[in-house]
């Protein structure tokens, strides 16, 4: 059953240079217990896509376009109706632990004011759910760290501190706004274990975003690669590395340097990332592509089916590997 | 043929932190919190010597040692034979020429109110203040083109160019001046993938073009491999492995080396996921109290009582290759 459903969501923000389109046109679907990969670089809208789907977009920024949450559309309601739908069916943890807990209160008093807010629990039975989620995320000795204040966790703590608060309430929705950029590679290995496990026990879907195709590998079903705020390919996981079939998946794929690979040069994809003031007018990847024709610098590529997932370039997929 | 000069050889090199312990009166004694910790090696000319280790392992402070931008507390860093921790101030600035620098954010390198025509030629203006207006531009057209720049931008300022741009203006920068080592402090961490690529690339051409040694320092394993030709690995300001590129990444000695591999995520989803007691458990002790023994024992799953006693030694396994633990025969047996 799909619990969540984007369809042709924009998002555009208001700055003094102008109108700038983070994101356009951008659909979607999750399935209930799956996981989907938003995979880009920066400045290609997967953060603001995340920010939009949970109503947190900065105030020069306006979506357009349908949020589907079980059938209904979330997008620009109020906030007091949003808050409904926030930690209870939806969730959502950022990349930089430190920056999204808030330094003046105990980690204790954050997470309880979750729960009476939401649940209407009394402080004592919300405290005693706080630790057994404490407990869940495996951070030892909950009972007392719970009254620590978050710059006495370590940034791996800090992140199960997070996780353990987005998952208070049993979202069926989870979004991870890049959970293991800001982390070493071993406690990477951590986190990604336990939100893992986690969805499972809490049969949760999860939206992963980040920019490293190496975790996305081990960890979601389906990915979608953003590029410029536009859709280049969707697809399952195992296609999309085995054959991907745009040329900037490709790119991407090849750029990553690897552990069992030579020392030969990295494939490197030249120029820089769009500029949003200043977007190509037709695919946005059109100046950084080996392929590109005439006709990917006029036109956008509509997105169309392509064998088990979606792309949008010009060129038919036999035609490069 | 006499064996080839190390370029640069660090000798028994600890850099010590005083930290004020919470609560602390200013008459109370301060803890000491050793980033550094006793480290030796030489790199040879045009060489790449590779730093990892997790964050707090003392890798940007060792880089930040060897060029004296910290005092080091015991320790000689002999270049081409001199020991730059005794030298003068005055002499130190004429080896400066000598030994260049490129950090992590680039952005935040660079100062923001200098356009990068200014920027770039500020370390000539300081080492040979007798050259040139007419000169000075000269060197700092083709040192920008050299890396990638186009000379038409040199009026504009730093946050007009993107991340990789700024990490090129970082490393025009350093080069300007030719020197003959380059320290790399995790000049990609901050860039994203594609221009990573596009970056490492880059030092790579220019190394071998001008002959340069670099020390680059990352917590990207797989990055390292890629550049350099031998590694160093760091836990809590020890040396804990230390050989070639191939000898390291081809059989890793060290337990914690090894989990280091192995925690790097593979872009391949046909690769089963690692079960979870292969993982490293927990996170990096406090380098204020460090474990007594090993110090990687308290993360270590060979670790035995001879490890919370004994401190291993740097063993030398064959002539490259050295590894600190005390059990890495029995480890690597199996």
């Amino acid at each position: 059953m799909t619990l969540l459903k984007v369809e042709n969501l924009s998002v555009e923000f208001q700055t003094n240079d102008g109108a700038v389109q983070a994101v356009k046109d951008l659909s979607f679907e999750l399935e209930r217990g799956h996981s989907l990969a938003i995979v880009g670089e920066s400045g290609s809208g997967k953060s603001q896509t995340a920010f939009s789907i949970m109503g947190l977009l900065a105030e020069n920024g306006r979506s357009s376009g349908r949020v589907l949450i079980e059938g209904k559309d979330i997008l620009n309601l109020s906030t007091s109706e949003l808050n409904t739908y926030r930690a209870e069916k939806m969730a959502m943890i950022f990349q930089d632990p430190m920056t999204s807990l808030n330094p003046y209160l105990r980690v204790s008093e954050q997470m309880v004011e979750v729960l009476v807010h939401h649940r209407g629990m009394q402080k004592w039975e919300a405290m005693a759910r706080a630790i057994t989620m404490l407990d869940a995320v495996r951070i030892p000795e909950a009972k007392n760290r719970v009254h620590m204040y978050p710059h006495e966790f370590s940034g791996g703590m800090r992140q199960r501190v997070m996780i353990a608060m987005a998952l208070l309430c049993e979202p069926e929705l989870l979004i991870a706004d890049e959970p293991t950029t800001a982390l070493d590679v071993t406690v990477q290995d951590q986190i990604m274990s336990l939100l893992g496990d986690l969805q499972k026990e809490f049969q949760m879907s999860l939206v992963l975003i980040t920019h490293d195709l190496g975790v996305v590998a081990q960890s979601c079903e389906k990915v979608l690669v953003l590029y410029g705020g536009q859709l280049m390919e969707y697809d399952d996981i195992k296609p999309l590395f085995a054959s991907p079939s745009h040329p900037y998946t490709q790119a991407l794929l090849s750029a990553i340097p690897r552990l069992n690979q030579g020392d030969e040069e990295l494939n490197a994809i030249p120029g820089d990332p769009p500029n949003m003031m200043n977007m190509p007018k037709g695919c946005p990847f059109s100046p950084r592509c080996a392929y590109v024709a005439e006709n990917c610098r006029t036109d956008r590529p509509m997105v169309a089916p392509s064998g088990s997932g979606l792309r949008a370039c010009h060129k038919p997929k036999g035609e490069f590997v | 043929m006499t064996a080839p000069e190390p370029i640069l050889s660090v000798r028994n090199l600890s850099v010590v932190f005083d930290v004020a312990r919470r609560g602390a009166m200013p008459w109370t004694p301060k803890d000491k919190l050793r980033a550094v910790d006793n480290i030796s090696f030489d790199l040879y000319s045009g060489q790449t010597l590779g730093v990892v280790g997790e964050s707090g392992c003392g890798k940007s402070t060792l880089a930040r040692a060897i060029i004296r931008m910290l005092p080091a507390e015991t320790g000689q860093v002999l270049w081409l034979g001199q020991d730059l921790l005794t030298t003068t101030d005055a002499a130190m600035k004429e080896k400066r020429r000598d030994l260049q620098m490129i950090f992590q954010d680039p952005l935040a390198s660079l100062d923001p109110r200098m356009t990068i025509g200014e920027i770039v030629a500020e370390p000539l203006k300081t080492h040979l203040p007798q050259m040139s207006k007419k000169e000075r531009a000269a060197e700092v057209r083709q040192v920008l083109e050299k890396v990638g720049i186009l000379p038409n931008l040199i009026n504009r300022y730093p946050h007009e160019f993107s991340g990789g741009q700024c990490q090129r203006i970082g490393i025009a920068r350093a080069l300007i001046i030719n020197p003959k080592l380059i320290i790399c402090d995790e000049p990609v961490s901050a860039l994203d993938v594609s221009i990573q690529a596009q970056v490492i690339n880059l030092l790579m051409e220019l190394q071998s073009e001008l002959g340069l040694s670099l020390v680059f320092i990352a917590h990207d394993l797989s990055v390292v491999k890629h550049i350099s030709d031998r590694v160093m690995v760091l836990y809590l300001g020890n040396i804990v492995e230390f050989a070639s590129s191939e000898d390291f990444y081809g059989r890793p000695l060290h337990p914690y080396a090894q989990a280091l591999i192995a925690s790097v995520p593979v872009p391949d989803p046909t690769v089963p996921k690692r079960p979870q007691d292969e993982l490293i458990a927990g996170d990096l002790p406090s380098p204020i109290n460090p474990p007594s023994g090993c110090v990687f024992r308290t993360r270590c799953r060979h670790a035995t009582d001879i490890c919370a006693e004994q401190k291993p030694t740097l063993d030398t396994t064959n002539e490259d290759h050295l590894v600190a633990c005390h059990h890495w025969r029995q480890i690597n047996a199996r």
